[in-house]
């Protein structure tokens, strides 16, 4: 018994060296030089250095001229990517109906009489979801083609442009990535 | 539902069952002491670790020795786990600065048991996760607290399910290996090893592997404010969160969180990496007990449950939520979306890859979710409820769903024999009123922890219901689930309860331990006895364990023990909700 106890003690202390410091270290350095890019979080920079985001992390779009984010329950003003977090709603809770319709009614008068994708008024598992799906990008189309003086088939020709299949064309559901393409529509404009 | 989402779930079950023979060939070598092809880099480091703890690997230990080593070790390594958080404040690796768990500098504000509950939920391979780890565990705390945890659990529920294999190949044996061989031979050939090259496949998918303090960005929107975004050493730590069974994320969304997920590729990945040692150690079973085809029996028995539940699962979650179509929600599956309720998922996942994790995540007893399973349909979020409370034995968590499972088809030999009126006999061995016993005390503490909390959280309004993040049966749902994932140390939540509590952080720490520990001690006393038996040759009178007809037995016995124990109680939660939620009742 004794003799477990000490074991007990040295093999927490040992094992913990290799799997809790060796193991995660060996791993950064390997990951640091194979892939830099990936490793860091594929971090967006404007031409003077700042910081835009991350490629893999959703932003909230309240100006005109934007393709709009899906809703987030991520801090109080939403895609907070230090505090990722999902409304945890349940399927009858009243708040999750009272939120569906407020924000079914703002979509419905941007571009009435179609009916409204479900990913466009519910929110993600992590607040931070990056993208919505092509359903929601075309739902969007023609207010933001309207607010930056653009035809609704070249907007949906730039759209299209940022629609991702499914990877390999076999895993997952197709993509908008919204930073990416609003990215793209600001650069374009100030061409 | 859509064609190319069933073939991503059969394409899942098909990588699943070709890992199989590989890894469970693999892994009997490692525990038989044979050499690998790993041995000419690991064998000297394998020796050193010996050597610097004082362990003879040639010595063997008794069930009742191995069960003290095993419970000495969780006692210690637990100790450090909670002493790490509670000191992270003047540890180094710290670019946040993130005070000591529980202190009055801590989100919490104070003492709320926060660290015992997570040093508890991790030790025993459950990560419940009460904190929100961006906010309150420095990178140290995760890599060499948490991620060391993930290694070290799934070690011991390996080590466990292997001892408990011992006892029923061994004759008239009195040991059943040396508990700290296993655990050190399964860290080191097994795990270390997979991990390490799945930890840069994930890099290379976008989930992040770095010590930067947290980046600030000016979004694109001027009118959005900063945002800070959460980094860290995550891929190491989501290697081990799978492929042990552990499910802690780094993050609070965990792999739903698109720097510990970031692609639907990643996303199948890990759901491979959640079954793939369960399922290889159905191959173990059956080599080391000379029947390989009882081995492929037990895995039969797995699919057909592990079908039945993401099949519910997908429909439900595809047939969408009836009171946001009201609304005027458009739900339908079309080129465009992948449509239902999408309430709580990702858009890159979509319903057949949500489906399947929250399936696979409690089958076996992982508990990460890529979906947030508080905002499934009634009968969607009652798949993995009722996956935990089958005994997460579908594949089940590394080790402890091969033993759970073992108990159950010990069990099913019974009421065979019961039926035919003979001696029950497993594999050469009789089976008897000791062995039955034991396993039915394993069978019945788990309910007993479950409901007994449960029942008290649910009506006590001061500590109980008032930490409820919805109203109506769905709120009791939440209590149960909470005490159903912590007790079967799953550890995924119906996360709309607000559990960092006093009550809840002890409740669901205490639960954890005694759904552990008090359900491990009854099972290697199983061992140990069947160990010592006699080999009977079989006879015409033999139940043979490798037929479909044993399979069909195993799964209605597996399926009749849940439901006879829980029913009552998802009568009340999910069975209700559904038909209110198609009468459009809100709450």
């Amino acid at each position: 018994m004794k003799k477990n106890l000490m074991t007990a003690i040295l093999m927490t202390v040992v094992t913990t060296i290799l799997l809790g410091l060796v193991y995660p270290l060996a791993v950064t350095g390997l990951a640091q030089v194979i892939f830099p890019d990936k490793a860091n979080g594929q971090l967006m920079r404007r031409a003077d250095g700042t910081l835009v985001g991350s490629a893999l992390i959703g932003q909230p779009f309240t100006s005109p001229g934007y393709f709009r984010s899906r809703p987030s329950a991520a801090g109080a003003a939403g895609y907070d990517a230090g505090a990722s977090a999902a409304s945890n709603y349940g399927p009858t809770n009243q708040k999750l109906l009272d939120r569906v319709k407020a924000d079914v009614e703002k979509a419905r008068a941007e571009n009435p009489g179609v009916p409204v994708p479900v990913d466009l008024v519910t929110t993600s598992a992590s607040g931070l979801d990056p993208h919505i799906s092509p359903a929601a990008a075309d739902f969007q189309v023609p207010r933001v083609a309207r607010e930056r003086g653009m035809g609704e088939e070249e907007m949906r020709r730039v759209v299209a442009a940022h629609t991702e299949g499914r990877q390999f064309g076999f895993f997952g559901e197709p993509v908008v990535n919204v930073l990416e393409l609003n990215l793209d529509l600001d650069r374009s404009s100030r061409q | 539902m859509t064609p190319n989402g069933w073939l991503q779930i059969l394409l899942f079950l098909a990588v699943v069952l070709a890992v199989t023979k590989p890894l469970g060939l693999f892994m009997t070598r490692v525990f038989e002491g044979e050499r690998t092809f790993l041995h000419p880099l690991l064998r000297p480091v394998e020796r050193l670790v010996y050597r610097l703890t004082g362990v003879d690997e040639r010595r063997e230990m008794r069930w009742t020795e191995y069960a003290a080593s095993m419970l000495l070790f969780s006692l210690v390594s637990m100790l450090a786990l909670y002493l790490i958080q509670r000191l992270q404040g003047v540890l180094p690796i710290n670019p946040q600065g993130l005070p000591g768990v529980d202190t009055a500098a801590s989100a919490t504000g104070g003492y709320v048991g926060s660290a015992f509950n997570t040093a508890a939920s991790f030790t025993t391979n459950t990560d419940w996760q009460a904190y929100v780890p961006e906010t309150t565990m420095s990178y140290l705390t995760q890599m060499l607290g948490l991620a060391y945890h993930n290694f070290a659990s799934a070690a011991v529920g390996i080590a466990l399910a292997i001892a408990f294999i011992r006892g029923i190949a061994r004759k008239e044996a009195n040991t059943i290996g040396n508990f700290w061989v296993d655990f050190v031979r399964c860290n080191l050939y097994v795990l270390l090893p997979l991990c390490s090259v799945f930890a840069l496949v994930l890099v290379s998918q976008g989930v992040v592997q770095n010590f930067r303090p947290y980046d600030t960005a000016r979004p694109l929107d001027p009118q959005s404010a900063v945002q800070t975004i959460a980094q860290g050493p995550v891929a190491s730590q989501e290697a081990i969160k799978m492929l042990g069974t552990n499910g802690g994320g780094f993050f609070n969304a965990n792999s739903a969180h698109p720097f510990e997920n970031p692609t639907p590729f990643s996303n199948f990945l890990q759901l491979v990496s959640i079954f793939a040692i369960a399922a290889g150690l159905t191959y173990t079973l059956g080599r080391m007990t000379g029947s390989q085809r009882h081995g492929w029996a037990v895995l039969a028995a797995m699919v057909v449950l592990f079908l039945a539940g993401v099949t519910t699962a997908y429909w439900a979650e595809t047939r969408g939520n009836p009171i946001l179509s009201g609304a005027g929600v458009d739900q339908t599956v079309s080129a465009g979306q992948s449509g239902g309720n999408m309430e709580g998922k990702e858009v890159r996942f979509g319903q057949a890859e949500s489906t399947l994790f929250a399936t696979v995540t409690t089958d076996a007893s992982c508990g990460a979710v890529n979906s947030m399973h508080d905002s499934y349909t009634p009968l969607g979020g009652l798949v993995p409820l009722v996956n935990i409370m089958l005994g997460e034995i579908i594949f089940g968590g590394v080790g402890s769903g091969l033993y759970g499972m073992l108990i159950m088809v010990i069990l099913s030999v019974f009421i065979a024999g019961l039926m035919v009126g003979r001696t029950p006999e497993y594999l050469g061995k009789k089976i008897e009123a000791y062995d039955v016993k034991m396993a039915m005390l394993y069978v019945l503490i788990f309910p007993l922890i479950i409901l007994v909390f449960a029942a008290v959280s649910s009506v006590s309004s001061s500590f109980g219901t008032s930490q409820l993040g919805n109203a109506g049966p769905h709120g009791l749902s939440e209590i149960l689930y909470a005490f159903t994932s912590g007790t079967g140390n799953n550890g995924s939540a119906f996360a709309g309860i607000s559990a960092n509590t006093y009550w809840y952080n002890t409740a669901i720490g205490v639960a954890t331990l005694f759904g552990r520990f008090m359900m491990i001690v009854p099972m290697l006393a199983v061992a140990g006895n069947l160990a010592r038996k006699k080999a009977v040759p079989p006879s015409l009178g033999t139940f043979p364990v490798t037929s479909p007809l044993f399979t069909t037995l195993l799964v209605s016995v597996i399926v009749i023990v849940g439901a006879l124990t829980f029913f009552p109680a998802l009568s009340l939660g999910p069975v209700v909700e559904h038909y209110l939620m198609y009468a459009g009742q809100t709450f």
